[in-house]
């Protein structure tokens, strides 16, 4: 049997290559078409939007996407742009590195330990349904309105977000698995690393997602409330002057932030959970 | 013939005779296990008594829910008897039991480890060196007839790839006994008989104790050296009849033979009145 299964095992292989090669064809294909309409759907947009702001609608309102690109090319050559932008990411950034790893080490902590779970959950709960923003103002007294209030309240919206997916990925090991490993001989810490942390990742990155838009929310919140830098200064010192064209580009520069802030945890979770590749590539099957 | 050869024939014949008596590797002593459950409490097995053998191929039979698994269990020390003992070599099983190996109807692969970092968990434990478990789990996994699907994560292997990944996991860390429950419940006809061979064949070669969970009697017959049949919830031994077929028998062409014929019919009699009645629990 070992024999034929090999060859058997050598045709399989590489009739399965076949059909990966045409279905990436077909993929790529259908890739380009949905590029073109989307591509089209902008133009027809971005016209409707100029012609609405120059006869329909006052541009004070909707502002002019003409003069939007040209306010976003005045800041990117003269360095505006990517001064703000740096600041803002920074604090998005350390912010989100910080409340993700307080996060992760809290969740990894309370899913294996219980009784602690049990006790602090009212607490962790009554915080946890406190909207974070409204913690601002005791940020500024306590961290001033440099780049450090913006990171921890940035921190803070993270954590919870982090934290809450880690503890239910560190529970959602089954207790069957657990066992199976313990007849194996393995310890609590043999089985932390190899089955409780591997299967919180998923979950850990889903917390990380689902965090990215947040920490936006916080750093960008915290430097309209306070602050001489960043892209939500940018929005802010805009809207005092009433340029709403200006407002729109600061929008869109903190948009493409967080497109690129996206695509980044995006990049990471593929390269930590090369499994996951693997089940997406799979034929359905019901 | 000369008497001096058949003299000196007789001891090489001699490892082939199995030992009539024996040693108990598991034994169960008027075992019973209560379950206490929001409905109240729920008797699974009462009044077992059975010892198996080292190097035996044990089969449990029985309808569903008549507590198979939770012998299992007991003898792997996931949990105590409510009554009665059950011990491992003369001594009392305390939990996790390490010298057994546990295969279940769920594989509990990890998903996110290829066929070989599955494999290689179990040595990673025992702290084996790493070329030496590459080794090792490149043998296991040419016994097991997954050579070529080294790389494989789980999610892409077929039902039966699975179940051959969690079985070369299992060798992996030489347990002296297999408890199986159920194991190739989830396969098709014709794999489940692959597999059957298989698992016979390994046990065979590698001098392991099997005890394999079965709901279906043609299986717990076909691959047994001794079955035990159970009744219906509270499970209770009804049977156990040693299998009166070769020990390195062709189960592909058991379907002709009248032994097995006849101890299957006769077995399946015991069984049917408890099936008329299955549906009323």
């Amino acid at each position: 049997m070992t024999e034929t299964n090999a060859s058997t095992v050598g045709t399989v292989m590489q009739n399965k290559k076949e059909a990966i090669l045409s279905r990436r064809q077909k993929a790529r294909q259908r890739g380009n078409r949905i590029m073109m309409i989307r591509l089209a759907f902008v133009v027809v947009f971005l016209a409707v939007w100029q012609i609405a702001s120059m006869y329909l609608v006052s541009d004070f309102f909707i502002g002019m996407p003409t003069e939007i690109a040209r306010d976003l090319w005045a800041w990117a050559l003269s360095g505006t742009l990517f001064f703000h932008a740096s600041i803002t990411s920074i604090e998005a950034l350390l912010g989100f590195l910080l409340g993700s790893a307080v996060g992760m080490a809290a969740g990894v902590l309370m899913g294996r330990a219980q009784t602690l779970a049990e006790i602090v959950d009212p607490f962790l709960m009554m915080f946890y349904s406190l909207p974070k923003v409204a913690l601002a103002p005791m940020f500024i007294l306590w961290f001033g309105i440099g780049i450090d209030m913006k990171i921890y309240l940035t921190a803070t919206i993270v954590f919870f977000l982090v934290f809450l997916n880690t503890y239910a990925g560190v529970r959602s090991v089954s207790r069957e698995q657990i066992a199976i490993m313990k007849l194996m001989g393995a310890k609590e810490s043999h089985i932390l690393r190899k089955v409780v942390l591997p299967s919180a990742v998923t979950w850990v990155f889903n917390g990380l997602r689902l965090s990215v838009p947040y920490a936006l929310i916080g750093a960008i919140v915290g430097e309209l409330i306070a602050s001489n830098k960043g892209l939500g200064y940018l929005l802010a010192n805009a809207s005092g002057q009433y340029d709403t064209s200006a407002m729109f580009a600061a929008l869109i520069a903190i948009m493409i932030l967080a497109l690129a802030l996206n695509y980044a945890v995006k990049v990471v979770e593929k390269k930590a959970m090369p499994w996951k590749a693997a089940e997406d590539q799979r034929e359905m099957s019901i | 013939m000369s008497p001096a050869i058949a003299q000196a024939a007789a001891p090489v014949r001699q490892p082939e005779i199995r030992p009539v008596e024996a040693s108990t590797l598991i034994s169960y002593r008027g075992v019973g296990k209560v379950f206490e459950t929001d409905q109240g409490s729920m008797t699974a097995v009462r009044d077992i008594t059975l010892d198996i053998r080292e190097g035996e191929f044990v089969t449990l039979v029985g309808p569903s829910g008549c507590g198979k698994s939770t012998l299992l269990n007991m003898a792997a020390g996931l949990f105590e008897p409510s009554t009665g003992t059950v011990s491992y070599r003369g001594e009392i099983v305390q939990p996790y039991n390490r010298r057994v190996g546990y295969m279940t109807q769920n594989d509990h692969l990890l998903p996110w480890r290829d066929v070989t970092g599955n494999v290689m968990i179990p040595l990673e434990i025992q702290g084996v060196p790493r070329a030496e478990a590459r080794d090792r789990v490149e043998t296991l996994l040419r016994d097991v007839g997954l050579q070529g699907f080294e790389k494989s994560y789980p999610s892409q292997l077929s039902g039966g790839m699975r179940k051959r990944c969690a079985l070369a996991r299992l060798l992996a860390y030489d347990p002296e006994a297999l408890l199986m429950d159920e194991p190739f419940g989830a396969l098709d006809a014709q794999l489940r008989m692959r597999m059957q061979i298989e698992i016979r064949r390994l046990a065979m070669d590698l001098g392991k104790t099997v005890v394999f969970v079965t709901h279906d009697l043609d299986e717990a017959v076909s691959i047994a050296d001794r079955c035990v049949v159970f009744t219906q919830r509270p499970g209770t031994v009804a049977r156990i009849v040693d299998v009166p077929l070769d020990r390195d028998r062709d189960l592909m062409q058991l379907r002709h033979n009248n032994t097995y014929r006849d101890l299957t019919a006769e077995l399946w009699e015991l069984l049917a009145p408890d099936m008329e009645g299955g549906d009323r629990t």
